[in-house]
């Protein structure tokens, strides 16, 4: 079998009568389903594949490989902080004391995952400088969802109606508009000054009682500090809004400054960024919400609660508070994540975990001015965590970002970020991490020389990257146009 | 530094720091105005080995107790094979971004097309997307897509017969978007028929959200509802166990719009609650209303098949607030762990589970009832693998005895009835086991008594 140019479907290698699983005899078969009514059974089994234990193992194996991951190699995802995963946090979130716990089982049969989920709530309300923490919600776009949730809970506590709107730099993710319409509130776009930080004289006018907020990400997706976070603050505390931290770009603040300490009110963190869980091709994440003191009845229910005793006796409860927004999620959230991100902060320490923010920092600069003179750098100064470059200074090639980003996957790196911000034509996003070696980072500035080069001397070449990965760009006009999303549509087109 | 997680030496740190023109880390941070600088100690712990780590979750663990479940109400105790876990702990899966880049992502996108394709086939629906927080929340998206689908209309109705942790989440999300749900009562376990039939008559609703099984665990039949949901411009929503699917009616053969749910039950270990999988899936012309990830099939540049996320222009990256949701990501990894499941049991593996499931259950039931302190609370309702039954006794104490006998009989709903689940993980030895356990406790209050 070819493996590196291997894409069958499961469904193709399918034979009736195999099987890839063992079950025990049914000792109670004459307890049978056929005395169910037959007008609630299926009228047809489901089309499922019939494969037998070592075809599923090669088959998922080959796919692996036309896979990359953080292990397979370097990442410099602008954005998505794509830090080494560590092994001991998989060992851990597989530890059978935990995997087999139900989620409604008897509360005194499960204090020790209650423990985990409040001990890291406390330890993301020391790093972030909150009050009260909560680990249901799933994803950063969900915890944002939830965070803007609490901000309209707090202002209909008050009785206040007419904030309906939020404020959204132009340079914000997408997701933050996006749960703002969702959240049922309008997005106010404010401007950027030609710096990337937000323009405050834009926002002044923008200042009324019908703002329930603000959303930012500091440093925001350029990746310069908000040098005037602390005036913006204050502008929108006193027309009687909160302030919401996108917790996206949380990893160059750690060891250095904390949201709550800069003004902010309502954050959330990605714990598959900042705290090293892995991305898993997508998910599961998990997105904290921290909220400063006196929103913390507003949080999500249920709610990990701890009770003190006598003798520095205390147990864990679930509770359910008359104030809170609602639930927002099945159960605890994603708790096999948090068991992930919790063995990450213990791995580190009160001591260690000062390191992050600035090493992460210093790998972004110095990839940041060991290109410059080749990529258009169109924001002098000190980044932090990432940066933007505007595409290759020399524009007259016709080679672009999407082309660069391309090419760096023949070179066996994944691409940066690209398109992203929308404030550039031809952005180019680079978020190395403080994992990587200089070593590491001199061979992927090696690299982005010679692709700065190979646009110069063969155009064409760039252009019609990449050459070596197990496919070639590919046709998404035609995937949109006529979308074909499972085998049976497949299979009929074939 | 002297970390392994950090790679640099002195000298290397003072190299770049050079290159940066910078003479110290904390230079690096002179744009942050030094009274927003944090210098104070964190409240954390210590630094810890990973010998400690180990020996501190293993003590944590002791704080547990792994109890023989008989317990569902939306997570399930079911078997998965070995290949699953292993498969999913391969790095190339677990430590990989979305799939984005589609020339060095063709592993991810492959699997997610095989679990969409998967989904329809359980569900019947046409289409499916890349997968969802979990089923309550996937719920919650399939009413907000309901209203945007109906334009003018911003009411839900909801069955009392759905699980109620899944009516929460969706009564939140509708509270802050601005949707009034409105519920369909329970009579005698079932969706009151008479009640859906008055208020989907009034004509505005833009959908109905419905349970199969429902959280009693009953199997409810709705014949008609949907020609009901569609003559008066409503969708039909399906909130499903996965697992179940494998034999019951399906929601396409219910004629539903929308199909939900969590994908737990497809052998996903209970994990306290999570990580888990939503589903959704729906028509092929409600597809440009779908939240989430899609991936399609096309072609590369050599003409070779090949996968990618598609219909983009409804995400949150692209339409930013006009976006059909504010999901970013799927469940990815846990979407794998699904489709190896379901690639393992395949149609017929999956029957089995279903059998033993009912076969153990409607034992259990019988050998309870049995007992002369117990009946079924719907006794004239067919159930797959979980049920209510009524006691006479104090369920909170029977709950406690036989919690300290290691069984988590059932969940309490009231101080007369349990929900109590048989999967094909509880051998007749176990169902026996608590059979006895639950006698023990008759005879301990009859001796009281006397």
């Amino acid at each position: 079998m070819n493996n590196v140019f291997y894409g069958k479907l499961i469904f193709e290698l399918s034979r009736e009568g195999r099987r890839g699983y063992s079950l025990p005899k049914n000792e109670l078969a004459s307890y049978s389903m056929t005395d169910m009514p037959n007008a609630l059974l299926r009228e047809q089994d489901p089309g499922l594949p019939e494969v037998d234990e070592l075809t599923v193992v090669r088959h998922y194996t080959n796919m692996s490989n036309n896979n990359f991951g953080v292990d397979t190699g370097y990442y410099p995802l602008g954005s998505c902080t794509m830090k080494y995963n560590p092994k001991i946090n998989e060992e851990i979130a597989v530890h059978r004391a935990f995997t087999g716990l139900h989620p409604l089982q008897d509360i005194d049969t499960v204090q020790g995952a209650l423990e985990v989920y409040y001990k890291l709530q406390q330890s993301l309300a020391t790093l972030a400088g909150m009050k009260e923490f909560t680990l249901n919600p799933y994803a950063g776009a969900h915890g944002e969802l939830t965070g803007l949730m609490v901000m309209r809970s707090y202002h209909a506590s008050r009785g206040d109606d007419k904030r309906t709107k939020v404020i959204v730099p132009d340079s914000a993710h997408g997701t933050n508009p996006a749960s703002a319409a969702v959240c049922g509130l309008d997005v106010v776009v404010v401007k950027s000054r030609p710096d990337g930080t937000v323009d405050v004289d834009d926002l002044r006018p923008l200042l009324d009682d019908t703002i329930a907020g603000m959303m930012m990400t500091n440093p925001n997706t350029l990746g310069i500090f908000e040098h005037s976070i602390a005036e913006i603050a204050k502008l929108v505390h006193d027309c009687g809004g909160l302030m919401y931290y996108d917790g996206a770009n949380l990893n160059p603040m750690l060891g250095k400054v904390r949201p709550g300490d800069i003004g902010f009110d309502i954050m959330h963190i990605n714990l598959h960024k900042t705290f090293s869980t892995p991305h898993g091709g997508g998910g599961p994440g998990s997105g904290p919400v921290g909220v400063r003191e006196g929103l913390e009845q507003f949080l999500p229910s249920p709610r990990v609660i701890r009770i003190d005793g006598d003798d520095d006796c205390y147990e864990y409860n679930i509770d359910f508070g008359k104030d809170s927004l609602g639930s927002i999620s099945g159960f605890l959230g994603n708790f096999g994540v948090m068991m992930r991100a919790y063995t990450y902060i213990l791995t580190l320490g009160r001591d260690q975990v000062k390191n992050v923010g600035p090493l992460a920092t210093l790998n972004a600069n110095y990839i940041k001015e060991s290109l410059k003179d080749v990529y258009e750098l169109p924001i002098e100064g000190v980044c932090k965590h990432e940066f933007v470059f505007d595409g290759l200074k020399d524009k007259s090639t016709g080679v672009t970002t999407l082309d660069v980003a391309k090419r760096l996957l023949d070179y066996g790196y994944h691409a940066p970020t690209i398109y992203f911000p929308l404030l550039f034509h031809e952005a180019l996003m680079i978020e190395p991490t403080e994992n990587e070696s200089k070593e590491t980072l001199d061979g992927f500035i090696d690299v982005m020389r010679k692709i700065a080069q190979e646009a110069k001397d063969d155009p064409e070449m760039v252009k019609s990257a990449p050459h070596t990965t197990p496919v070639r760009r590919l046709d998404d006009t035609k995937a949109a146009l006529h979308p074909i999303v499972t085998y049976r549509e497949l299979a009929a087109e074939q | 530094m002297n970390h392994k997680f950090f790679p640099h030496t002195d000298e290397d740190i003072r190299s770049m720091l050079d290159k940066c023109g910078e003479r110290s880390l904390d230079d690096l941070y002179k744009d942050v105005p030094s009274e927003l600088v944090f210098k104070r100690e964190y409240e954390l712990p210590e630094a810890m080995s990973e010998v400690e780590i180990r020996r501190y979750f293993d003590e944590l663990g002791t704080y547990n107790t792994q109890l023989t479940c008989f317990a569902g109400a939306g997570c399930y105790d079911h078997y998965a094979p070995a290949v699953v876990a292993d498969i999913i702990r391969r790095s190339e899966f677990l430590t990989s971004y979305t799939p984005y880049q589609a020339e060095i992502s063709q592993g991810t996108l492959q699997y997610i097309f095989e679990f969409q394709s998967m989904m329809t086939e359980l569900t019947g629906m046409e289409v499916s997307n890349a997968s969802m927080y979990d089923g309550a929340t996937a719920t919650a998206e399939a009413m907000m897509m309901a209203v945007a689908n109906a334009k003018k209309r911003n009411k839900v109705l909801i069955s009392d017969t759905v699980n109620p942790i899944v009516t929460r989440v969706v009564e939140t999300y509708a509270k802050f978007h601005g949707v009034e749900v409105e519920h369909i009562a329970a009579k005698d376990g079932v969706t009151d028929r008479a009640e859906f039939e008055r208020k989907i008559a009034q004509g505005d609703a833009a959908g109905v959200i419905v349970a199969s099984p429902n959280f009693f665990g009953i199997v409810e039949d709705y014949t008609g509802w949907a020609n009901l949901c569609h003559d008066n411009k409503a969708l039909l929503i399906m909130n499903c166990v996965a697992s179940t699917l494998g034999v019951l009616r399906s929601p396409a053969e219910w004629g539903a719009d929308i199909a939900v749910g969590d994908g737990q039950s497809l052998g996903i270990p209970m994990n306290f609650g999570g990580p888990y999988v939503g589903f959704l899936c729906t028509s092929k012309k409600l597809i440009r209303k779908m939240p989430g990830r899609i991936v399609g099939a096309t072609t590369d540049l050599d003409g070779k098949r090949t996968f990618v996320l598609t219909l983009q222009a409804r995400e949150q990256h692209i339409r930013r607030e006009k976006a059909t949701s504010n999901i970013c990501s799927n469940q990815s990894l846990m979407a794998l762990y699904v489709t190896v499941y379901l690639s393992l049991m395949g149609k017929q593996g999956l029957r089995e589970v279903n059998e033993m499931s009912y076969s153990g259950a409607h034992y259990l039931a019988e050998k309870l009832t049995e007992t002369g302190h117990f009946h079924l609370t719907y006794p004239d309702k067919p159930f797959l693998n979980e049920f209510v039954i009524n006691t006479d006794l104090d369920v909170q104490q029977i709950q406690e005895w036989t919690v300290d006998e290691d069984f988590q009989f059932g969940l309490r709903l009231d101080d007369h009835n349990i929900l109590v689940c048989v999967t094909e993980m509880r051998s007749k030895a176990e169902i026996d086991a608590l059979v006895e356990s639950v006698k023990q406790y008759i005879e301990f209050i009859n001796d009281q008594q006397d």
